[in-house]
């Protein structure tokens, strides 16, 4: 096995066999001359790229009326040349701790190439999708601020999709039965009992961590199928709880882009914003963060220095309930206003890679969570112009996307030292 | 804190109360679950047992109409709850096994469980924790079908080659997960659940493509496969069950046989007890994995073979997997990740699956409480401590499961 240590910038060249830092760059590399080819290939080369494009930036109630055209083909050009050069310029000297900005930057500009092409002579309506980008993404973030506040104290929550089922389903029955705001309170109450329940199974009885989780899921699958045929199929009443409605932000919603995107939405959005917020004050300033932190990097060591180990994990797992429940209950009284059977449709899963792609802190979590709504939006109303990419790979583009980021295409995150063991006090 | 029985001795043999010790072994061979009966059997049987109690509690409180009637006539209501509750599990019990029929049914229903319950077992037993089951049954079972429409061929080659197809098909998609979990770490339990995901768009795709689509439909139905690859009945027409029993029960000695006889198997168990050590002693941990996940994703294959070689009208269409991959892990999980200990918990859960189509077409109460009687039965067997603390008993086994492990391991 001969391998060549000449277009690496690692300090380590003496050894033979490559970090995984360095075949990573590799890697990465490639990636960039694969993604030049395909973007010269499939866009630039495409007779429909001729036509121009026009992205619509505002909705029709905005205040400025923005739009761009261009010409997909050049676009997509200019975005082949980009690659090759980003290519050779991780090959050759690699960018260090810029690496997953480009990589970043570089999905930016493979985007606005795909974007370009599949809207090639005709408009399409960028905000619109960039807003329900913003709304998909939300019971991703809170669903991976759910699984980060678990794991930041080494309890693995596998159990977030079933949080967020049972959470969308009671506050649904609730908040037909006493209103939205009941029905609010109704879910967050399940998504800490669930939190409580996994905390109790994981503490007190020890079992493993994922199995326990995955029986929650199980559970809320077939319970909520269960009552949903039971008893929302006969009384229909209990599945109107109507929707909270927009509250648009005075003089913020006028930004344009930004405008749309973040201030013209519901508490669930508001809500989600001001987590991510808190939890990252909280957790890197503040004696409760600091606590939960050393409970999940060493909890024998929290130990020895009189925090309560079991009483940490029990409340910050069934607080991390809280925000399960606000996320369930954003699927249906933030948006549907009604339940369907398995609504949920893997959000949780999504929410937990979107809390590895955010190494474990919630401005990460934020930005992952983002990614995933994007590919999500990116679905619903790439259908509206008729690409010739069947919808089911569209589809499938957010599960994808969740595997590439677990395999470590973003870099390798650590997890909380002491993530997944159960604690046992001598 | 790994489950470590792979090369522990029994601690219960030898001291089996007077029993001979060769009963005690003879009867660990026939259930794999290890040990005198009372303690191999108490947990489970109590823990199936609370879960169809817990169940009843369910459908009782879910009757909205009988819970206003507790307000104005209590005696009445509680009546009408009793009866409601003893007729859904009579109707469940008369589904599963009141007839010749219904024990055809409950085998039927059980072949692709157990097939699956393996699947998933075999992972437990390395280690991982393969909850794709059910994306491995689907792709298993399009190959299947691929293989089963385009050749001709009477069935001793037609069958086995759809089964080969299954098999190379499963595995493939499972393998997908071990090769990631072995190169960079991608943990099996969120790369499998996303290649369900896609597994099912594929099908969707797949199945509107010339090549699959029955002509003349626009749904997503496909062609049916030749009559050559159709499995027989095991009991004449009348009955629904099919040889798939019987290549479930072959399947379960195989990996009986694999597990516990092989050099291979005997890796595989090591690696999942202690992957540092199976290192250490020179086991190659990246071939083991994707091996362990291929092998894994073969017998869902199998499963969903069986999905489309023994159910007329022999179509592939969405749903043939029908949510079986989730029901194998609580499956694999009440026969303790041994072979036979599946086969008998695939046994009662197409009890229960059977049953509860019985139930549900004859009671109207939706089959969705047996995933529920399922999730609680993992419950009870995963956290054993549960039932000795509800039932105040004392069992010789008194650890909690520990089989899966975190991401950055």
């Amino acid at each position: 096995m001969t391998v060549t240590e000449t277009t690496s910038t690692s300090y380590a060249s003496t050894k033979v066999r490559l970090t995984p830092e360095e075949r990573r760059e590799r890697v990465l590399g490639g990636v960039y001359f694969a993604l030049a080819a395909f973007v010269f290939v499939f866009f630039a080369l495409d007779p429909s790229s001729a036509d121009d494009a026009t992205f619509n930036l505002s909705l029709g109630q905005d205040r400025f009326d923005l739009s761009w055209t261009f010409e997909p083909r050049l676009i997509a050009i200019i975005v082949a040349v980009s690659f090759v050069v980003i290519g050779i310029l991780q090959l050759a000297v690699g960018f260090g701790r810029w690496t997953n900005m480009v990589l970043g930057f570089s999905m930016l500009l493979f985007v606005i190439a795909f974007l370009g092409w599949a809207a090639g002579g005709q408009a399409f309506s960028l905000v619109g999708m960039l807003s329900s980008m913003v709304v998909l993404s939300i019971p991703i973030t809170c669903g991976g601020l759910t699984g980060l506040m678990c794991e930041r104290v080494a309890v693995i929550n596998i159990g977030i999709e079933g949080q967020l089922l049972s959470a969308a389903f009671v506050g649904t029955i609730v908040g037909s039965s006493v209103g939205t705001w009941g029905g609010l309170v109704g879910a967050m109450a399940i998504g800490a009992l669930l939190g409580f329940v996994l905390a109790v199974l994981v503490i007190k009885y020890q079992v493993d961590q994922i199995i326990a989780g995955v029986v929650i899921n199980i559970f809320a699958l077939g319970l909520t199928s269960f009552l949903s045929t039971r008893v929302l199929g006969p009384n229909p009443q209990f599945n109107s709880p109507g929707r909270f409605s927009t509250i648009a932000i005075p003089v913020l919603e006028d930004i344009p882009v930004i405008g749309p995107m973040f201030f013209q939405g519901n508490i669930f959005l508001y809500g989600s914003l001001i987590l991510v917020f808190a939890l990252h004050y909280g957790l890197f300033y503040t004696r409760w963060g600091l606590r939960s932190r050393a409970v999940g990097e060493h909890p024998k060591a929290a130990d020895t220095v009189g925090i309560n180990v079991y009483r940490v994990r029990y409340r910050n797992v069934t607080l991390a309930g809280l925000i399960a429940g606000f996320g369930g209950a954003a699927l249906t009284l933030g948006s549907t206003g009604r339940f369907e059977e398995n609504m949920t449709a893997g959000v949780g899963f999504i929410g937990l890679a979107a809390m590895i792609a955010g190494r474990w802190r919630p401005f990460g979590v934020l930005g992952a969570a983002l990614v995933f709504g994007f590919a999500r939006a990116m679905q619903q109303k790439l259908g509206i112009l008729g690409t010739p990419i069947p919808s089911e790979f569209l589809a499938m583009a957010p599960y994808i996307l969740t595997i590439v980021v677990v395999a470590g295409l973003v870099g390798r995150a650590r997890p909380p030292a002491a993530d997944g063991q159960p604690y046992v006090k001598e | 804190m790994t489950e470590s029985d792979v090369s522990e001795p029994d601690p219960t043999e030898g001291n089996a109360g007077g029993q001979p010790a060769s009963r005690s072994k003879l009867y660990q061979e026939i259930t794999g679950v290890g040990g005198r009966a009372r303690d191999a059997l108490l947990v489970p049987a109590l823990a199936v047992i609370t879960a169809l109690l817990i169940g009843g509690i369910i459908i009782a409180l879910s009757d909205v109409d009988n819970l206003r009637l507790f307000r104005t006539d209590p005696l009445e209501a509680m009546n009408e709850t009793i009866s409601t509750v003893w007729g859904a599990y009579r109707s469940m019990f008369v589904g599963a096994f009141g007839s010749i029929n219904a024990i055809s049914e409950t085998l039927f229903a059980a072949t692709p469980l157990i097939l699956a319950g393996l699947a998933v077992a075999v992972g437990f037993q390395a280690g991982l924790f393969n909850i794709g089951a059910e994306g491995q049954i689907i792709i298993g079972g399009m190959a299947a079908l691929y293989v089963g429409f385009t050749f001709d061929l009477p069935g001793i080659v037609l069958i086995p080659m759809c089964l080969a197809a299954a098999i190379v098909g499963g595995g493939f998609w499972a393998g997908i997960a071990g090769m990631l979990r072995a190169k960079t770490g991608a943990h099996e339990v969120i790369t499998t659940i996303m290649l369900n995901f896609i597994a099912l768009y594929l099908t969707q795709w797949l199945l509107k493509t010339t090549v699959f689509q029955q002509p003349g439909r626009s749904d997503p139905i496909s062609k049916p496969i030749n009559e050559g690859a159709q499995l027989p009945y095991l009991f004449g027409s009348e009955y629904r069950v099919t040889i798939g029993f019987l290549i479930a029960i072959a399947a379960a000695v195989l990996v009986q046989a694999l597990m516990y006889r092989s050099t291979i198997g005997f890796e595989f168990r090591a690696v999942g007890a202690n992957a540092d050590a199976a290192r250490y002693a020179g086991m190659n941990i990246v071939f083991l994995t994707v091996a362990v996940m291929f092998t894994s994703g073969a017998l869902a294959g199998l499963a969903g073979a069986n999905q489309i070689m023994s159910l007329p009208p022999y179509q592939g269409s969405t749903a043939f997997s029908g949510g079986i991959g989730f029901d194998a892990i609580a499956l694999a999980l009440l026969g303790r990740s041994k072979p036979y200990g599946v086969v008998w918990a695939g046994i009662l859960f197409g009890a229960l699956a059977a049953g509860g189509r019985e139930m549900q077409g004859v009671e109207r109460i939706p089959i969705d409480l047996v995933e529920v009687i399922q999730a609680l039965i993992i419950v009870f067997i995963a956290a054993p401590a549960l039932i000795r603390s509800i039932y105040r008993i004392k069992t010789a086994d008194t650890s909690a499961v520990q089989i899966t492990t975190g991401w950055s391991a």
